[in-house]
């Protein structure tokens, strides 16, 4: 086994993680603010990647894809938000888990029924077919591209959070709600918005993996799993974790298949197990978030 | 007109029935204490103003409009600010940036670097830590920050609970030399104090409040003047 291989590996890892890291942010970011664990993530996620196929088909283009997807999703997302959530604010955690496992399931469902239980193709666009000698090795184009992408989205996400007035307003609300309401600023309207990004990114996870991963209506199923421990290793909440322990979950999954196939699948349950005897909070989570 | 009138305010924390007929008001340009020992219902009068107690019923009318179930964030707009007892300077941001939250939604967003230098210049104490985390100040510090940033909307009446508490005397005085400048320029104030004196001091008139009721009223020197109701319904 040479060097090479082990960071070709390392490298897909990365690759696979990007896919996480998308989807645990939208997840860690609505936990963090509405203190909703998001149990319908994964049928935004799959639902993505439908819109995409239906967007692609009309137009035509993978990059008209990338951009209405998210809005269109995300947009759904706030509908949902709105009329069936938000009903249940200040009632504890476990109804709008309820509420949100069964609306994943309504998703689902509804996608069985209109787009049949059959996958459907979805194409590496041409543009990034083939691979791209990146000296030590030949690294797929598509996945460089995945890095790409989301390197940009976290730039983006990151100015906005951190540099913009709206930004200001989400991270003192996922602090204290109650000031920012004295403050002037309309919670609600907070929680709405930050809700449509949180699953407008999972949409664009779901239509970037579509290539890979492919279309059909239970793509969502494994991905809910995923997002989970990505969530529970990198810390509930914590935005920074999201990113870390996404691309950590990818890099193991990817290096275990290399070296011991059969563990592929256990291999992230393995290292939330170890993560969390270390850290039972996770490797970013904030004291108090739970408890 | 006064400027706030509070009639027949009831509140709730679930059962208990916490404010019991709260009524009094403050005009334009006072300064009105709220005075009572601990538990008499003075946070709640205030919270319940705010629209943050989540059962209440009776009238609050905010320059003659009527703001008893209007959501809590509608407030700050109309010229209503508010600084909690436990002042609120959220965690994980700087100074800066817990100001730049008292602008966000106010009238005076635009205008965010001169309101900032305006602050500067009125708390010496911040301008030196504008870019630390904002809960590594200390208490007094804190309580400075907690004031600014209600300020920062320019506000026609400011509701502030306790701001002497837990703070050392030199700046309780920096403090009251400020709230008694803010007066002077116009700015209505509502104040809950332990600190009777100092409060009385400022304010032209006061309630007194006991067991969620308003027990008394009196202007200032009346109350200062009388020990018999200090005793009875002042704490410490
Ligand atoms: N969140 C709450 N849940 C239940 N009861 C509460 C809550 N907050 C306050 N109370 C009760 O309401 C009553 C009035 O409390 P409040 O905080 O208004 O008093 P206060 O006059 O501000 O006292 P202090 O001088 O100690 O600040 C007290 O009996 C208190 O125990
Ligand atoms: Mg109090």
């Amino acid at each position: 086994m040479t060097f090479d291989l082990i960071l070709l590996q390392a490298f897909t890892g990365v690759a696979l993680g990007t896919i996480f890291v998308l989807v645990a942010l939208g997840l860690s970011l609505i936990f963090g603010l509405l203190t909703i664990v998001n149990f319908a993530h994964s049928q935004f996620f799959m639902l993505g990647a439908y819109v995409g196929v239906v967007v692609l088909a009309v137009t035509g283009s993978f990059w008209a894809a990338l951009v209405l997807v998210p809005l269109v999703v995300g947009a759904l997302g706030m509908v949902c938000e709105r009329v069936l959530i938000r009903p249940l604010y200040g009632r504890g955690i476990d109804y709008p888990l309820l509420l949100t496992f069964g609306l994943g399931l309504i998703i689902l469902e509804l996608v069985r029924i209109f787009a049949g239980t059959e996958g459907i193709p979805f194409n590496t666009p041409e543009a990034l077919t083939g691979a791209v000698d990146l000296g030590v090795f030949f690294f797929p184009k598509y996945r460089l591209f995945l890095i790409g992408v989301t390197a940009a989205i976290l730039v983006a996400l990151w100015f906005f959070l951190e540099k913009t007035p709206y930004g200001l307003i989400i991270r003192a609300g996922a602090r204290d709600p109650e000031i920012v309401q004295v403050l002037g600023v309309d919670v609600s309207r907070v929680w709405l918005i930050v809700f449509g990004i949180g699953t407008g990114l999972a949409a664009l996870a779901g239509v970037l993996a579509a290539p890979i991963r492919g279309v059909f209506p239970e793509m969502g199923v494994p991905v809910l799993v995923e997002a989970f421990v990505v969530t529970v290793v990198g810390g509930m909440g914590s935005l920074l974790g999201a990113v870390i322990a996404g691309l950590a979950v990818g890099i193991t999954v990817s290096m275990t298949s290399l070296f011991y196939p059969e563990m592929t699948t256990l291999s992230m349950f393995l290292l939330m197990a170890v993560v969390l005897v270390f850290r039972p909070r996770g490797l970013f989570g904030r004291a108090g978030v739970l408890d | 007109m006064s400027m706030l009138e509070v009639i027949n305010l009831n509140a709730w924390y679930g059962r208990s029935h916490i404010l019991q007929g709260v009524g009094f008001e403050v005009g334009q340009g006072e300064a009105v204490c709220l005075i009572g020992r601990n538990g008499a219902g003075k946070t709640t009068t205030l919270r319940s103003i705010m629209g943050l107690v989540g059962k209440r019923t009776g009238s609050v009318m905010f320059k003659g409009q009527e703001i008893i179930s209007s959501p809590t964030h509608k407030r700050l707009g109309m010229g209503l600010a508010y600084v909690p007892e436990d002042r609120r300077i959220v965690r994980g941001l700087t100074v800066l940036e817990n100001l730049r939250l008292g602008l966000v939604a106010s009238p005076n967003r635009s205008r965010e670097a001169e309101i900032v230098d305006r602050i500067a210049e009125t708390f010496p104490r911040l301008r030196e830590r504008l870019h630390q985390q904002g809960d590594t100040l200390s208490g007094g510090e804190q309580q400075m920050l907690a004031i600014a940033r209600a300020l920062a909307a320019d506000p026609q009446l400011i509701m502030l609970d306790e701001p002497s508490e837990g703070i050392m005397p030199v700046l309780v005085d920096e403090m009251f030399e400020l709230f008694a400048r803010l007066k002077a320029q116009g700015l209505t104030i509502l104040i809950v104090e332990q600190n009777v004196e100092r409060a009385l001091a400022l304010a032209d008139r006061a309630y007194i409040v006991d067991q969620g009721e308003i027990v008394h009223s009196g202007i200032s020197g009346e109350l200062l003047a009388n020990p018999e109701i200090q005793e009875k319904y002042c704490a410490i």
